[in-house]
């Protein structure tokens, strides 16, 4: 699309700079102006938005709508409500003996910053951490996923009709035009992907010092504890078919990676999952949606393929290779060293590990790498416990799936290996925004006792107001109070 | 002690063999060590014959007990990169283990670093008179005062800190209940500096523990006698298992940082900042980074002089000479005010530190040789001399260098392009005082700001357009001690914060949890997905219950 990115990007960025010097982002105006059009636009674009992720991933309305459009909306409707709350200073507690200082803290924009989002769901991840930049003041520089080309080059075109071009640029591209974006000082950096590309920016930005928030994914387990559950098995049963294959097939930083569950109910609960799926997607494969691209079939069927996994697939694993359909594809403990269980799946396969007992879930996800969430399904309070204090996650759910990823009042982001920062709600803010402390003296009142040359009673004086003894202080000063006589030498 | 360690001592001391005699002389006090005992007690149920033998193997035993003793002595003298992953590994274990989550864990640690400070104090005080010849009121106050009452603050609030936040749930989650957790990261690398070489260990070291990690100091190399002191004191008040110090300088950190960290946490410069970062890359840890800058002090001539050029006093000369990352680096301020503040400048620097600066003992010295030369290469500089207005002197072998003013140096002058770091104090003037606001703006942005001004208009501007790490208004350095306030530093100041809440909220990760119950789960929600479900969601994002109810229930059309 540009025939010379670098040039270009020069001028655009130089554009961004001036128009952040300006101070026009600042304000809360233009942050609330530019929040309103973007809501607009995924209104009145809602279709065109539509139409570009079933070009890109085979989206179907309802998935494009549940899980980009209408999560989008919801949050730019509560971060309209909650702006002005959190522009304003937040006072800050000063003890008595700095008195009359006031104390506050003061978020700050950074400056300009660079969002990079990832193609699974390349509206979303684009335009949620936009939401974040614009309202905390930035200017932006957004670089949608190459691998999203409609979803990408949609953005380009709309978003300059919609929001203000001084300060917010779309830059398509794939490797190298990132490369050259990252060889830049960045205020900070935003991204959404994988766990090597996050190195590689995170090596970057360490040359400028640029804080980064990466946004990565990780193996996220289910636990299913079947016996506790009982007469909610069914349910959980849907649950976690929605969680694995219910988001574009199980391309989701959040999706269910792989489950664990006691050996007695293994079987069982390989007949339920499977009636499930049949029910949810009937029994053809044409009724299942496709995987993003070839490259990624590719990838997936070279995990099944794995002489070690073959053996242990009890359900699926067709593919129709010109459709791009990989069947929901059920492993029963594949070996732990296979691909499949190192790396993350991002996909329609699901292993299932057999415990002896259920408590045993916890050394297991504790000798991986922390994934970005896990989900309990059980109703015991034990195991929720040792599950919440025992391991460590970017997020926790009990018994439901992806939900709170919905939740704006929780933060959304990794740990570990699955990433570090976290966004959504007034947590996009904060990761925007540089809390500014600010104190404020005054001359109303001065202490003899702050400034050389020291002496006895100096030192007297900071060791009695240290103890806030104000009584004593009080003595000190009149000069009813004793002090000791400090060696000088 | 197993068999396979004998086997490798035996071969390390065939290699060290030449050593050995020597060895033997300079340890001999050790000769009484329990275990090398075992092997001369005299059985009286054994022949003559194997009491000798037994004699040989145990003096075979010592043979090697001392060996064992020379490698550990050697290990500590480098300790390289196996050392440091043995180290992590360690720790890790420990922190596997559960033990310093416990709240119990963290009081009592706590409560061990109050009690070192309280029953230490005169150490520490002798070890930065040691180091900086440190003055002991500003001593006391910078490093002793502000981290007791950083501990008391976080013993206090600890349990608050630690409770799980309960948070709103969503209308699309509901029935739902969610809450914020606070766990601790894991194993945590602290690497200090040596300007407050007490403190800015210390004060990290209290976050850290207060969120429940295993913690591995670095003390800085520069400040010799705090690091020894740390590695002296830690291991007795704190728990050695998970609380560790290791000494070194560059080969020991670098050994460090080639290892995975769940945090690292660095006071120090960029240009080893970006190393920290780079390393910690590797490993996804990210990193605090607290570095210093250019930090200006705008002077207004409304003020009240005498107590604002006491005030910059105070944030300059009686912060370690400034040597500190938040001290005054230069002055800017207007051209017809500059010789009034330098008059009062005279004057309080007299009252504070005497006629002959030199002489007091209530001023810093240079950290050493190294910074010393540094600092006179600034006043060296061409055309820097003539600019000094006063003081200027310095003595190499007491590694003194007077308060120092100087009136309008070169804007491309190392002075102005360097962060300072010691007693010079550039001024600079403008023509207005609006004309500060681009030179600060057009330079990296620093730790601290500051603006002597009673005008409340310059205030909320300098405030509103000035970044810095933190603003203070009518005082310098003084937000440092409010522990409501974050400190830490933006830009090439740094990244992330702490000091108070903020420490824990920085060794902490922030975990979401989300409870939902089984009731109320609906079809609509599943595959195959009903065109309804599309309204009903719709109507759900824009809060319209009434049209959630009627679609959901058939009444009406999607």
């Amino acid at each position: 699309m540009h025939s010379n990115p670098s040039s270009m990007e020069q001028t655009a960025i130089a554009e961004l700079n001036s128009t952040f010097i300006s101070g026009a982002t600042r304000t809360f105006q233009w942050r609330e102006t530019q929040l309103k059009s973007l809501l607009r636009l995924l209104t009145e674009k809602e279709a065109d938005c539509f139409h570009a992720l079933y070009q890109d991933l085979g989206k179907s309305k309802l998935e494009a709508f549940k899980d980009e459009v209408g999560p989008l909306k919801k949050s730019i409707d509560y971060t309209l409500t909650h702006l002005k709350g959190w522009m304003s200073p937040k006072k800050a507690g000063i003890n008595l003996l700095f008195f009359p200082a006031k104390g506050k803290t003061m978020p700050e924009p950074y400056g300009v910053v660079l969002v990079i989002a990832a193609w699974n769901l390349p509206l979303n991840l684009a335009l949620e951490p936009l939401i974040g930049a614009i309202a905390a003041g930035n200017v932006v520089v957004l670089k949608p996923s190459e691998l999203a080309p409609a979803t990408s080059s949609l953005l380009a075109e709309l978003i300059p009709q919609y929001l203000d071009i001084k300060a917010i640029k779309i830059v398509e591209g794939g490797v190298d035009v990132s490369q050259q974006l990252l060889q830049r000082k960045w205020d900070k950096i935003f991204y959404t992907g994988s766990a090597r590309v996050g190195k590689i920016i995170l090596a970057e930005a360490a040359k400028h010092l640029t804080p980064v928030a990466l946004e990565l994914g990780g193996k996220s387990p289910a636990i299913f504890d079947f016996q506790s559950l009982s007469s909610n098995v069914e349910v959980a049963v849907k649950r976690v078919a929605s969680g694995k294959w219910g988001t574009l097939v199980g391309q989701a930083c959040l999706a269910i990676d792989y489950l664990l569950v006691e050996e007695k109910f293994a079987s069982a609960l390989i007949d339920m999952l499977t009636k499930t799926i049949k029910k949810f997607y009937g029994e053809s494969l044409n009724k299942f949606s496709r995987v993003a691209s070839k490259r990624q079939l590719d990838r997936l069927q070279k995990l099944l393929k794995d002489p070690a996994v073959a053996d242990n697939i009890v359900y699926g694993g067709s593919v129709d290779k010109d459709a791009l359909i990989l069947e929901p594809t059920i492993l029963l403990n594949p070996p732990l060293d296979a691909d499949v269980m190192t790396e993350e799946i991002f996909g329609p396969i699901l292993p299932i590990i057999t415990l002896n007992n259920i408590s045993e879930s916890i050394g297991f996800i504790n000798s991986r790498p922390k994934p970005l969430v896990i989900y309990g399904f059980t109703n015991n309070k034990t195991l929720k416990r040792s599950i919440l204090n025992g391991t460590s996650s970017g997020g926790v759910l009990f018994n439901d799936v992806l939900l709170h990823f919905l939740c704006d009042e929780l933060p959304f982001g990794g740990v570990g290996s699955s990433g570090m920062g976290r966004y959504h709600g007034k947590y996009s803010f904060d990761t925007f925004s540089h809390e500014k402390a600010v104190l404020d003296a005054g001359y109303l009142v001065e202490l003899e006792a702050r400034y050389p040359p020291w002496n006895s009673f100096k030192m007297a004086f900071v060791r009695t107001a240290y103890k806030l003894d104000y009584i004593g202080l009080l003595l000190l000063l009149i000069g009813l109070k004793r002090y000791p006589k400090v060696h000088k030498d | 002690m197993k068999p396979i360690q004998y086997y490798s001592l035996l071969v390390m001391g065939t290699f060290a063999a030449p050593m050995t005699s020597f060895s033997f002389f300079s340890c001999s006090t050790v000769l009484v060590l329990p275990h090398t005992s075992v092997g001369i007690t005299r059985d009286r149920s054994l022949g003559r014959r194997s009491f000798r033998s037994r004699i040989r193997t145990g003096v075979a035993s010592l043979y090697l007990h001392l060996l064992s003793i020379m490698a550990e002595e050697e290990k500590r003298e480098v300790f390289d990169a196996n050392d440091a992953a043995l180290l992590v590994k360690e720790l890790r274990g420990h922190f596997k283990l559960g033990k310093t989550k416990s709240y119990e864990w963290r009081v009592a640690q706590l409560k061990g670093i109050s009690e070192m400070i309280v029953e230490k104090e005169k150490e520490i005080i002798m070890a930065l008179q040691q180091d900086l010849s440190k003055p002991e009121t500003e001593a006391f106050v910078s490093e002793i005062l502000l981290t007791k009452s950083s501990c008391e603050l976080a013993l206090k609030s600890l349990q608050s800190w630690m409770n799980p936040e309960k948070v709103k749930t969503s209308i699309m989650t509901f029935p739902s209940s969610a809450e914020v957790v606070s766990e601790p990261l894991g194993v945590v690398l602290i690497i200090s500096t040596w300007n407050y070489p007490f403190s800015l260990s210390i004060e990290p070291v209290i976050g850290a523990i207060a969120a429940g990690n295993a913690v591995v100091l670095k003390p800085s190399e520069v400040a010799s006698a705090m690091s020894k002191l740390l590695a002296d004191l830690l291991p007795q008040y704190l728990d050695k298992m998970t609380i560790r110090v290791v000494e070194g300088s560059v080969p020991e950190t670098t050994a460090l940082l080639e290892q995975k960290w769940d945090k690292i946490f660095y006071t120090g410069n960029g240009r080893v900042g970006r190393i920290v970062m780079a390393a910690a890359a590797k490993h996804l840890t990210p990193v605090v980074l607290e570095l210093g800058g250019k930090c200006p002090a705008v002077v207004d001539s409304d003020v009240d002089i005498q107590v604002t050029a006491r005030r910059i006093i105070a944030g300059k000369w009686a912060c370690n000479n400034g040597q500190a990352c938040i001290s005054v680096d230069h002055i800017i301020t207007s051209k017809d005010f500059a010789p009034k503040l330098i008059d009062a400048l005279r004057t309080e620097l007299e009252r504070s530190f005497g006629k002959d600066p030199m002489q007091s003992k209530d001023i810093s010295r240079i950290v050493n040789l190294h910074h010393f030369r540094r600092l006179t290469k600034l006043l060296d500089e061409d055309g820097i001399s003539s600019k000094i207005v006063l003081g200027g002197q310095t003595d190499e072998q007491d590694l003194k260098i007077a308060p120092t003013i100087l009136l309008d140096v070169p804007e491309d002058s190392l002075l102005m392009t360097e962060e300072i770091f010691g007693p010079l104090l550039p001024i600079v003037t403008v023509d207005a005082l609006e004309g500060s606001f681009d030179l600060i703006l057009s330079k990296p942005k620093p730790l601290a700001a500051c603006l002597f001004s009673n005008d409340e208009e310059l205030q909320k501007k300098f405030i509103e357009n000035i970044s810095a790490g933190g603003i203070t208004i009518n005082d310098a350095v003084l937000h440092l001690t409010v522990p409501g306030l974050p400190f830490g530093g933006v830009g090439d100041s740094g990244m992330g914060a702490y000091h108070g809440k903020f420490s824990f909220d920085t060794f902490s990760h922030k975990k979401a949890v989300l409870h939902r119950s089984f009731t109320g789960d609906s079809t609509l929600r599943y595959p195959p997905y009903e065109t309804r479900y599309l309204s009903v969601l719709k109507a759900l994002m824009n809060r319209n219950f009434l049209r959630v109810i009627l679609v959901a229930s058939g009444l009406s059309k999607p």
